[in-house]
């Protein structure tokens, strides 16, 4: 089964990640910028990290067969320094001119405080001014309600934004709602344990639809599973779903969503 | 707009085993914090009250619970002093 990864740390990820993930059939991988599990100390860490993103990291997929495409932001749990924030949105335009640079992501709220509003707002400002693409995070557990009210509201303030320009990312039960209302897509991430199980985002599917939907492993350093993607599109099929419906949801969604922008190509023999 | 399986399967066979071990150490994991005396705190409360919505009918279980266990309030917080999140809301920062 071919299936595109929509959402991957593979900068924290070892080559037998990208070996297991491509002899399962991915095809691209999208890598959002996030937070390191340490503070940068300056804007500096962050264009290093960039250039990574943009340059290594898309060789280092490519030896597996695998396209990469990246997203930039500063993460938002490192918004809190608006300063700091200030100087990195600065240096973001350089990289979204990059040829596999989709656009700007994951931007979104962690805490749910005043200054993670605020450049939240910054970076949605940046996305249309540059006429991006944007992938969204929405917060964790007993954050994410809350959070993704106010992702929503913030994004549906700005005229320039259309929604169906934006993902809202790590959707449970109580917000895919609130993000599928509001006509933007939702990703689902598949985690062990503080998000979504495979079998919870197949009930999603199921409930909702499969438009505007798809499933990522958003691996990363923490406890998560590079190939939970190929395994969902599995379990998808024990549920009783066509292959059609398989593919629709692991390969076309992505492709349709990513596809908006111009540089997102899948190659014939990647 | 519900999308069905084109196959329909049975959802106990395919569910109730995974579903059964995890209720047992849902079970486990209280008679251990109990034993040890760490009960007390507000996550286990949190739970304790989340389990209660398993009875309720409607096939809203899921989205009810994780409603339970959010954090209630509107507007933005004044300053985050922590990047954690830790499962159960426990009350306005002080």
């Amino acid at each position: 089964m071919n299936y595109i990864e929509p959402h991957a740390h593979m900068i924290s990820r070892t080559t037998d990640d990208y070996l297991s993930m491509a002899t399962a059939g991915c095809r691209a991988i999208s890598e959002p910028a996030f937070w390191a599990g340490y503070d940068r100390s300056s804007e500096k860490g962050f264009y290093d990290y960039f250039s990574h993103l943009t340059g290594f990291e898309p060789k280092r997929a490519a030896s597996f067969g695998i396209q990469h495409y990246s997203w930039m932001c500063i993460n938002p749990k490192e918004a809190e320094d608006i300063g700091l924030a200030d100087a990195v949105l600065a240096l973001i335009p350089e990289f979204l001119a990059k040829p596999t640079c989709l656009g700007v992501g994951e931007i979104g709220l962690n805490k749910n405080s005043r200054n993670e509003l605020l450049v939240l707002e910054k970076h949605i400002q940046l996305a249309a001014d540059y006429d991006q693409l944007i992938l969204v995070h929405t917060p964790h557990l007993e954050d994410k309600l809350k959070g993704t009210k106010l992702i929503v509201d913030a994004i549906r303030n700005h005229p320039a934004i259309k929604p169906e320009r934006v993902i809202i990312d790590h959707v449970e039960e109580h917000t895919v709602g609130v993000v599928k209302d509001a006509g933007f897509w939702a990703g689902m991430t598949l985690y062990p344990e503080s998000k979504l199980s495979a079998n919870r985002a197949i009930d999603i599917i199921e409930q909702y639809g499969s438009d505007r939907l798809w499933m990522n492993c958003a691996c990363d350093w923490g406890v998560s599973d590079p190939l939970a993607t190929p395994k969902a599109a599995l379990e998808m099929r024990r549920r009783g779903h066509s292959e059609a419906t398989v593919h629709r949801v692991f390969y076309e969604n992505p492709k349709a969503f990513m596809g908006q922008c111009d540089k997102f190509q899948i190659r014939s023999h990647a | 707009m519900q999308l069905r399986p084109e196959e329909e399967i049975n959802l106990i066979d395919h569910g109730f085993m995974a579903s059964r071990a995890k209720l047992l150490d849902i079970a486990a994991f209280l008679d251990r914090i109990e034993r040890s005396g760490q009960a007390r705190d507000y996550r286990v409360d949190a739970l304790c009250e989340a389990i209660k919505l398993l009875d309720q009918p409607g096939a809203l279980r899921a989205r009810r619970i994780l409603e339970a266990l959010s954090d209630p309030s509107q507007g933005p917080i004044p300053e985050a002093h922590t990047k954690d999140a830790a499962g159960a809301y426990q009350g306005p920062a002080s």
